[in-house]
């Protein structure tokens, strides 16, 4: 019991909630339905990458070009539906989340075969794929009324009176939280990046599973390379630049550890959760938004601090990170 | 020092090891081989002025890599700096605003980034949190915190005399900021392949546990170079503050990634344990060449970009694609 009460998620959960509250008890739309999925929904996008960022950070990878990718696709989908307004919106999906993902399995397929550090790989891409966008586009814009009506009304369109932008992040939510709990591959992953050489020697490929994690990742950010252009009804080439330090600080403040092999579903997206509440909640109560920023950089510093004292309680092992693994 | 060869993301340098031949070398052969590309491909590029000019592109930057190289080796990083080289800039056009005079200015801009670097420090040894994650941290905090002081102002009362740091010249084409880039590699590598300090700085990126139980202080050592970092992106602040004779908030934007890639074509491994002063001044002159070369072609920054990030990639890949083909043939 005492365990559920000092968890990262129950914490990172009152946190939530009295912000919400304490906005709410200044103005007092804030807490309305409406408002709140509203605010949901502009947080859904973040969610989406965040679990896909969390697979991963668990096998002790990063993935730093998720918005490079996200661009990059929403570029090529919204440039095809302004040039061919016909096709169908449905196969455009489809054909951006393939493109994610097939960005996404080369930056895995770097980190697999040659073994270059995740971090060497993603900074190189994130810079490869942004370029491409302007190679393509020339740097022109590709703007609201280029794109065709479906294709901008999709993700706002309602169900149930929530936003299908909001069902999707629900259920990668819901699909996340059975893959890693209770799929093989999601257990294997887990199993990678919490011991690289126990998992070697349980007949777990470390190089395969980190594959995978870069393949889902770029998946996900195909599907919100979509998302994206077609909700702000517009392309170009900053679109998301710099989001994808805060899909990382949502994983960090939501407790995935970066040293790998630790980290829940849940933890993830109240991470993300948060940061939306301080997005949406700072112009409510009139704090200039200059003060996101550095308001997310302290809680970010505030919450490794708080999870490397419950880490060390555990018996952390000075320096995880000299993972030796035997070669080949 | 031997290299722990079961390590699994040590860049294959035993190859290199076994034929003799240094990560530098093939930088330097790259280097030349763009070098003599450029000076084919435009008429300007052989020119002493242009050239001169093109240092001023890099040198921040570099200034900075040397440092970071140094807790890279640590197996530490800094995510930070660009931000810490925004806060100073800052506090430095507060300083001008005050009217505090010129060498106040300087020592306000280099003490607000050892303070950054302090802070960074501590967080990471106090706590034992992985560098990465706390200097992602820092980074938003430290620009936030230039956003909040500044929003979306400009700050440019610097007083006469200032823009030299960024603007003069010592002597004929080498100006001032290049002057200092020079004395910092040398300062740099004397620290690092003469010293001591630097000896610890392989013992500690190869094995910090053997390395703290042969009695190196390692959370003073670490603590130490942060600090060292802080104060070089101070010194950063300074150039860049006076070459452009303002300061936004968003001064140096996105410099981290450039100056980590600086690092990382220099051979240094991001896992911590190898790399060298030299290696790092080379790849500094080869992203200012290749940069500077393909403006004059008119190629636009940010297909630069997908040059520089190819090259990371390739660069780092041909050696381990090169092992495996050897390997297979034998």
């Amino acid at each position: 019991m005492k365990k559920l009460f000092t968890s990262r998620e129950a914490l990172l959960c009152m946190l939530i909630l009295a912000m919400l509250l304490s906005v709410g008890s200044v103005a007092k739309d804030f807490l309305s339905l409406s408002n709140l999925l509203s605010a949901y929904n502009d947080t859904s996008i973040l969610i989406i990458l965040a679990l896909g960022q969390m697979l991963v950070i668990i096998t002790r990878c990063i993935d730093l070009s998720v918005a490079a990718n996200l661009a990059l696709t929403g570029m090529i989908v919204a440039m095809i539906n302004s040039s061919f307004p016909d096709f169908p919106v449905s196969l455009l999906v489809l054909f951006g989340m393939l493109l994610g993902l097939s960005m996404g399995m080369i930056n895995g397929l770097l980190v697999w075969k040659l073994q270059i550090p995740a971090i060497v790989v993603t900074l190189g891409t994130m810079s490869i794929y942004r370029g491409i966008i302007f190679l393509l586009s020339e740097g022109a814009w590709v703007n609201a009324h280029e794109m065709s009506q479906t294709f901008m009304h999709i993700p706002r369109s309602l169900h149930l009176g929530v936003a299908l932008l909001s069902w999707l992040s629900i259920i990668v939510v819901v699909i996340f939280y059975y893959f890693c709990r209770s799929s093989r591959t999601g257990r294997e992953i887990y199993a990678a990046g919490n011991s690289p050489t126990a998992a070697f020697y349980t007949g777990i490929d470390v190089g395969r599973s980190q594959f995978i994690a870069f393949s889902i990742s770029g998946l996900l950010a195909g599907l919100c390379g979509y998302l994206w252009v077609s909700r702000y009804a517009v392309a170009y080439v900053d679109v998301a630049a710099g989001f994808e330090l805060q899909v990382i600080s949502a994983c960090v403040i939501g407790g995935i550890s970066i040293m790998g092999g630790r980290g829940t579903v849940v933890g993830c997206v109240l991470g993300a959760l948060f940061i939306g509440v301080i997005n949406n909640a700072l112009p409510v109560i009139g704090v200039s938004p200059f003060w996101q920023m550095a308001i997310s950089g302290s809680v970010i510093v505030l919450a490794v601090i708080a999870s490397s004292k419950a880490e060390k309680k555990s018996g952390r092992i000075i320096l995880k990170s000299a993972a030796i693994v035997p070669s080949r | 020092m031997e290299k722990v060869t079961e390590q699994k993301w040590q860049l294959p340098k035993d190859w290199f090891k076994a034929k003799k031949l240094p990560w530098e070398f093939f930088l330097i052969l790259i280097t030349v081989l763009v070098f003599t590309l450029c000076s084919f491909a435009s008429p300007y590029f052989l020119d002493v002025w242009n050239l001169s000019d093109a240092t001023f592109n890099f040198v921040e930057k570099a200034i900075v890599a040397l440092p970071l190289a140094m807790l890279i080796i640590c197996r530490d990083i800094d995510l930070s700096i660009a931000s810490i080289i925004a806060l100073a800039s800052v506090a430095m056009g507060f300083a001008a605003q005050y009217g505090l005079g010129l060498e106040l200015i300087v020592i306000v801009g280099i003490s607000v980034g050892v303070l950054c670097g302090l802070f960074n420090g501590w967080v990471v040894t106090h706590f034992g949190i992985p560098a990465i994650v706390v200097t992602i941290g820092t980074m938003s905090l430290f620009r936030g915190i230039s956003y909040i002081l500044l929003g979306d102002q400009v700050l440019k009362d610097y007083p006469d005399g200032f823009e030299y740091f960024g603007q003069g010249y010592l002597y004929w084409v080498f100006s001032f900021e290049f002057g200092l880039f020079l004395l910092a590699a040398v300062f740099f590598y004397v620290l690092l392949h003469k010293t001591n300090f630097g000896r610890r700085c392989y013992a500690i990126g190869n094995n910090p546990t053997a390395a703290f139980y042969s009695g190196i202080n390692v959370k003073r050592h670490r603590m130490m170079l942060f600090v060292i970092v802080g104060a070089l992106a101070g010194v950063a602040a300074v150039l860049l503050t006076s070459r452009l004779g303002s300061t936004r908030p968003t001064i140096a934007l996105g410099w981290e990634l450039s100056i980590i890639t600086m690092v990382v074509l220099g051979g240094v491994n991001i896992m911590g344990g190898g790399g060298t002063i030299p290696g790092v001044f080379i790849a500094v002159f080869l992203m200012g060449i290749v940069t500077f070369g393909l403006g004059l072609l008119n190629v636009p920054g940010i297909v630069m970009s997908i040059i520089i990030g190819g090259m990371l990639i390739s660069v780092i890949a041909t050696p381990v694609l090169i092992k495996k083909f050897s390997r297979r043939g034998t």
